[in-house]
This record gives C-alpha cells, structure tokens and sequence, in this order.
C-alpha cells in the first residue's frame, strides 16, 4: 500500500476534517463555490481515495487503476482536496479554486487536471461515463472498479436512467454508484421539488443491487463498499445519508450553502470547529 | 455512361470491418438503428466489441467518452439528428471539451432522408458539431470516399464527427483517386476560372453535373468537394476567390452555420470582393415526401446549380 494510504479508521476520519478544512480556505478565496454538496460529499471520498482504492497519484493514467467519478461536479472542492492530499498535484495549487491562469476550473475537467476522470458540472453525465469504462474493462478483463458519485437531485436527470438501465442489462458488477442523499437541492428539499423516494425501490426495479449507509460513517462506507465489490452480475448502488454542509454546524441542512461560499466571519467560525473536531479525534487516537 | 450507385452506409460498414480486423481498440457503438446505419455489419462479424446502447442517446455518446478514456476508439452511429441535437450536451462535455478520441458517425443527414419528415431530416447538425472547440466535421460525398474518411477518422485523434445521407449516391471516386485525401483539404474535382463551386456530402455530385452544363452555355466552373467542413480549407477559399469571381456554396443543410456559413465568414473577414451565394435550406422546416421532389421543391440540384451559377456570372 502506497505511503498515502491510511488503514486506521480514527486517521480517515482526521483526514476527512482536514479535507473539509481545505474546502472551507478554498471556498473563501475563491470567494465562490459549492460548500454544501462538497462536506456532505467528503466521507466517502476519503474513504474511496485513502484506503479503498487501487491508484496511483504517480501514475494517474494507470490502465489498471479503480476510477472515481464526480458526477456531482459542483463538489469538486472535495474532489481536488482529496486528489491534492493524495499526491496528484501540490496542496498549494487549492487556493487557486477557479482563478483565472490556474488548473482547478470551477467544476472537473479530465484533460489537465490529474486524476480527473471526467469533466462533469453538467449533471446526469457520470454513470454514463462509467458505463464506457467498465464494458472496456469486461472486454479487455481488467480488474478495475469504477466508483460514481451522484447528487440525490442530480438523479432527476433522464440520463441517469439511461444510464441506469444500461449498466444493470449489462450486468456491469465492476461500478458501485453512490447517491450523496442529503435531501437538498437548489430551490428546496428534494422531496419537494421533485420526488425521488423511493430511491431504493427505483434502482433496484432497475435491476441494481442496493445498500444504504450513513454516509458520515467511514468505517461502515468501507464496509459496504467491500460488500458492493464483492456483489456479482448486478451494478451496486449505496444511498448515502448524509447531511449537507456535514462538519460546520451552521451549514449543516442549510441550502443556502449550496452554492454559496463562506465570508470572513464564516470561515474563522467554521475553521474554528473543524479545529475543535480535529483535535478531539487526535486526543482519541 | 451513368455512375455506378452505392451506399455510403455500406462503405461505413465494410470499413468498420476493415478497422476492426487491424485494432482491437475499435469498438461500435449504436442506438437500436444497426440495420440502418449498417453497424450491423460489423456486430455480426465482431458481436463482443459492438454494444447496442437501445434507444437512449445521451448515455451512448458519453458511454463512447468512457471507453475513449480507456484507449478504445470507439465509433457512435445513429441517425444525424439524434446524434446531435438530442445529445449536444453530453458531446459538448463528454467528447468536445474532453478532448476525447469519439469518433460520431450519423446517417440519415439532410432532407433526402424523404417520407419521415422533419424529425428525420437533420439540416442542422454540421452548424451544431461546427461551433464545439476541438471538433472535427466531416461530410463525405460518396462511398469510395466514405470508406477512406472513416479510415482517417480511426487514425487521427480527436473528436469527430461526420455525416452522409441516406441514399444510394453515385460513385465519383476509385480508390486510387483518393490515396492522398487529407482532413482538412477540400478536392479540386474540376478546373474553372468563372466561379467556384464548394459542394460537400450529397450536394458534390450534383455539383458534377451542373459542371457540364455550364460548360455548354460557356462557364467555366471549378468544382471543389469539401468532404471537411471543420477545419475549413481557407487557403483554397482564397485561391479561389483569387482565381474566380463568383462562390456558390452546397450543401444539405441549412445556410446557416454550415458549409455556407464557414466560407462566409472567411469572405466578409478578408474583406473578399467576390459574388457569393449560399445554396442550402433557407432557415426553415421542410416536410415529407419523395427525395427529389424535396430537393427540386427546396431548389437543392443541378438545376438550380446551375441558374445560380449563371446569375452569378452574368456580366
């Protein structure tokens, strides 16, 4: 295992603090952004990136590498903290979030960003975009796992189901789908501006495997996603439950932090617990 | 003596074959019109690297940037205008701005699709597939040159997208003819110092014809098949507003955004003092019906080459 990899699951969770603490200093300096879907976002891409997947920050176009897809392009913060941490491309590269002359675009782009798998930011896209990865994997019998992010209100999009629908004929058991579920959208609660429930009943009438986990919960991620891995002939999906805005109190549930950075005051206050958390886990280690 | 008549569907297929039996890496994509766009040929000969993606286009034009990542080339078909317009975003994300090595192949383009009418007859595509950074637009005008472009798609990189018509059309190339076409290069098929003609896909061989014609009432036409509409052949756009004094552009597509639109642009941008008329559909719908009754009605063949072409040169 790879000197980034973390197998303790106290050390993940301090990990996924200090990738929240980037979030915020990025989203401050960038003076704009997603803050809500991106902490809600950030368990379970730690989990994925320090100790579930097989990758390479030194070879990031490893043919045999597990791939992780944002389709929920708007948390990229949570992606390139993650990536940055990882050792694809220096920390300090964070705090040029969408200026102009600098790498990190507002949402992903997989051309020069490394370890971006897909430019995403259009929603709907990613689970399509998995399906192509893993019909080249079964035809060239590669090992590799795709791994796909989706916003509960991204799942609107009719893409999806295409998407969907053709994974699960396909029987593509090489992706395991998660849904970031923390029940806000823009305009609202996802279940008023446009029903999704039963998440679990519509994807498993579409032929996928389900699982639902707390999506804070690193220890039981990692847990299901061996179970999700393990599943054969079927796609996995595993619901997240989450909170948006997770680790900053005054964000959490709070969809006016969809899209909308922190000020000053913000930010100290938030840095400010992610601190206090920080510390709490370390004196627990 | 009456050219032979071939498909280019068929052209398509054979060489999707032909690409497959050399690399592996190719793979075929399609929405539930195999039949049609013939990939059904190469599914019957290479059923593990063809997927039938069923009728959801979204999912299979950002599929194919999935397998692209992967190092296969992929070849998407469906008919011109659900490759397109139906799927514009996933294209402009997934294969434009990705930079991705998806290889759009559309049937069915233009007006001569005939009886389905508007929602079969895609006269917008080459304007849509024009506009996107990094796209490479490509309209081939028969099945011999259908045959290589498909070639040079697969060997080239980068997005691409190219579209043919649905019908038979006439031979105008052998093979040996086409040895050093190039992306990018439009072909001098005649000779002309009146005018020049920019003809691309279904619009080439009426071009031919109208040459002859011309010729008979003492115009001397240059005919140029521009099986590349992106990037243009500005250097020959010049040559020939040099050469000749008038340019009619060709194509089944609208005026607008196309072939007529990209030489346009060059014309008004060099300050280009030349007769100029774009020959195409003139920013509307049309309708079904039989294929040449629509060209005759929406003034698309020889015929109308040719009174345009004299309208042009007249003094």
């Amino acid at each position: 295992m790879k000197g980034f990899k973390i197998s303790d699951i106290k050390e993940l969770q301090i990990k996924a603090v200090h990738i929240r603490k980037h979030i915020i200093e990025m989203l401050y300096k960038a003076k704009s952004g997603h803050p809500g879907g991106s902490l809600s976002a950030v368990d379970a891409i730690v989990a994925l990136y320090f100790n579930h997947m097989n990758h390479d920050p030194d070879n990031p176009k490893d043919p045999n590498r597990d791939r992780f897809i944002l389709s929920k392009g708007h948390a990229a913060p949570a992606l390139y903290a993650t990536l940055a941490e990882s050792g694809y491309f220096d920390v300090k590269e964070l705090l040029n979030l969408r200026s102009m002359n600098c790498m990190l675009q507002g949402h992903p782009v997989c051309t020069y960003i490394p370890g971006v798998e897909a430019s995403t930011g259009s929603l709907g896209h990613g689970l399509s975009f998995a399906n192509g990865v893993a019909l080249a994997g079964k035809l060239d019998k590669k090992k590799y796992k795709i791994y796909v992010m989706l916003g509960d209100g991204e799942t609107g999009e009719g893409q999806v189901w295409e998407a969907a629908a053709v994974a699960s004929h396909y029987k593509l058991d090489n992706i395991t789908a998660m849904i970031d579920r923390n029940f806000l959208q823009i305009d609202g609660n996802t279940e008023q501006v446009l029903k999704l429930e039963s998440i679990k009943d519509r994807w498993s009438s579409f032929g996928w495997k389900v699982f639902e986990v707390n999506g804070h919960n690193i220890q039981e991620i990692l847990e299901t996603l061996n179970q999700a891995d393990s599943h054969k002939r079927q796609p996995s999906l595993i619901i997240l439950n989450t909170i948006k805005g997770k680790g900053v109190s005054f964000m959490e549930n709070n969809v006016d932090f969809h899209g909308v950075p922190p000020n000053e005051m913000e930010r100290n206050k938030a840095i400010e617990e992610l601190n206090l958390a920080k510390n709490k886990l370390e004196a627990s280690l | 003596m009456s050219k032979k008549m071939v498909n280019p569907r068929n052209a398509y297929g054979e060489t999707l074959i032909e690409l497959g039996r050399k690399n592996k890496n190719i793979v075929v994509l399609d929405a539930d019109l195999s039949k049609s766009t013939k990939t059904i040929m190469f599914a019957k000969k290479y059923p593990d690297r063809f997927f039938e993606m069923g009728i959801a286009e979204a999912n299979m034009i950002t599929t194919a940037a999935g397998f692209a990542s992967c190092g296969k080339i992929p070849f998407v078909s469906t008919f011109a205008v659900f490759a397109t317009g139906r799927v514009y975003d996933q294209i402009r994300m997934d294969i434009a701005y990705s930079k991705a090595n998806v290889k759009i192949f559309a049937t069915h383009g233009g007006i001569s699709v005939g009886k389905d009418g508007v929602s079969h007859q895609m006269i917008e595509d080459i304007a849509l597939m024009r506009v996107l950074p990094n796209m490479t637009v490509l309209a081939p005008s028969d099945a011999t040159q259908t045959g290589k472009i498909v070639k040079l798609m697969a060997e080239n990189k980068g997005p691409m997208y190219a579209r043919v018509g649905r019908a038979d059309a006439p031979l105008i190339y052998d093979k040996a003819e086409l040895e050093d076409i190039k992306i990018g290069k439009g072909i001098v098929l005649r000779e002309g110092e009146d005018l020049t003609i920019f003809a691309t896909g279904t619009m080439v061989e009426p071009a031919l014809e109208a040459h002859k014609n011309l010729k008979k009432s003492g115009i001397s036409a240059r005919i140029v098949d521009m099986h590349t509409i992106k990037p243009i052949d500005e250097k020959l756009i010049l040559k020939s507003a040099k050469d000749t004094n008038a340019i009619i552009t060709a194509e089944e597509h609208s005026v607008l955004g196309g072939l007529g639109g990209a030489i346009a642009e060059i014309i008004a941008e060099k300050n280009l003092k030349i007769n100029f008329y774009r020959m195409g559909i003139r920013d509307r719908f049309c309708e079904s019906g039989e294929p040449d009754d629509l060209l005759e009605k929406y003034k698309l063949n020889k015929k109308y080459i040719v009174k345009k072409a004299k309208e042009l040169t007249k003094n």
